[in-house]
């Protein structure tokens, strides 16, 4: 089964909380565990700022960020797909922003490491960007399967016994 | 974000508590930053993060940026009792070659 939801927010940096609790809250048909949950918000966390922080950096007023979720819902747990899309400014060099570290705000105690940290807590992650139209993160998780692995792996045990 | 201190034998303890992101970093930067000023005699700080209950890159940005500010004054900066959440982007990002945890 599928399930799905958009939600459309103001670029603003208190819809920060709002959208990773909003995306954690649909996540839950998943059975995630809580280290998936955490790491979800994280990501999504991540994405929303970049767009509030830099997409829209020049131009603050009236500006929109899409936050789409897609759950495949497996027998046991699913993927959970995340899609957050500005039309902002765009990123020139996306394969410099993506490294670790890497900041166009130095002077902000900026610490270079969202794009890591999404790409680390997704198993899944992609920038489309295009200057001065907008950025597009696709990311995906696998959710609530602790448990068919814990299975598998007494499966294996009882099997290694006998 | 909300930040409680304590300050014994010149130490000084920040209990952070709440949600550290970008909206939240700007308060909590100007607070510590005071906290830094006024306790500048200190030998050591101590960042408690028992309580945070959320953190991203930012609050990476927060700590690192509070590092300098204190190390302007000499006093090296400690990390301490990170949620498990908290723990894995501390170490991912390599704050705690900074900032040591104890």
């Amino acid at each position: 089964m599928e399930n799905y939801m958009k939600l459309e927010i103001s670029a603003l940096s208190q819809n920060e909380g709002f959208a990773r609790n909003a995306v954690a809250a649909f996540a839950l048909c998943l059975n995630p565990s809580l280290t998936e949950l955490s790491d979800v918000k994280t990501a999504v966390s991540e994405a929303v700022t970049n767009c509030i922080v830099h997409a829209y950096r020049k131009d603050k007023e009236g500006n929109k960020i899409v936050i789409e979720c897609r759950a495949e819902e497996w027998e046991v747990g699913g993927v959970l797909h995340i899609t957050v899309t500005d039309e902002g400014c765009g990123i020139a060099d996306v394969r410099k922003a993506v490294e670790p570290f890497f900041t166009t705000l130095d002077e902000e105690e900026r610490s270079g490491m969202g794009f890591t940290i999404m790409q680390t807590f997704m198993d899944g992650f992609e920038v489309d960007s295009e200057k001065d139209r907008g950025t597009k993160i696709s990311m995906f998780r696998r959710m609530g399967q602790t448990g068919v692995l814990r299975e598998k792996c007494e499966d294996e045990g009882k099997r290694a016994d006998a | 974000m909300q930040i409680r201190t304590d300050y014994r034998d010149r130490v000084l303890y920040m209990c952070l508590s709440g949600e550290l992101d970008e909206h939240n970093a700007a308060l909590a930067r100007r607070d510590a930053d005071r906290l830094a000023d006024v306790h500048a005699q200190s030998e050591r700080a101590v960042f408690d993060l028992g309580e945070v209950s959320f953190m991203d890159s930012t609050g990476i940005g927060f700590l690192i940026g509070r590092y300098k500010k204190f190390r302007c004054y000499g006093i090296p900066v400690y990390l301490t009792n990170p949620t498990l959440a908290t723990d894995r982007i501390l170490q991912m990002s390599g704050v705690y070659r900074l900032m040591p945890k104890i």
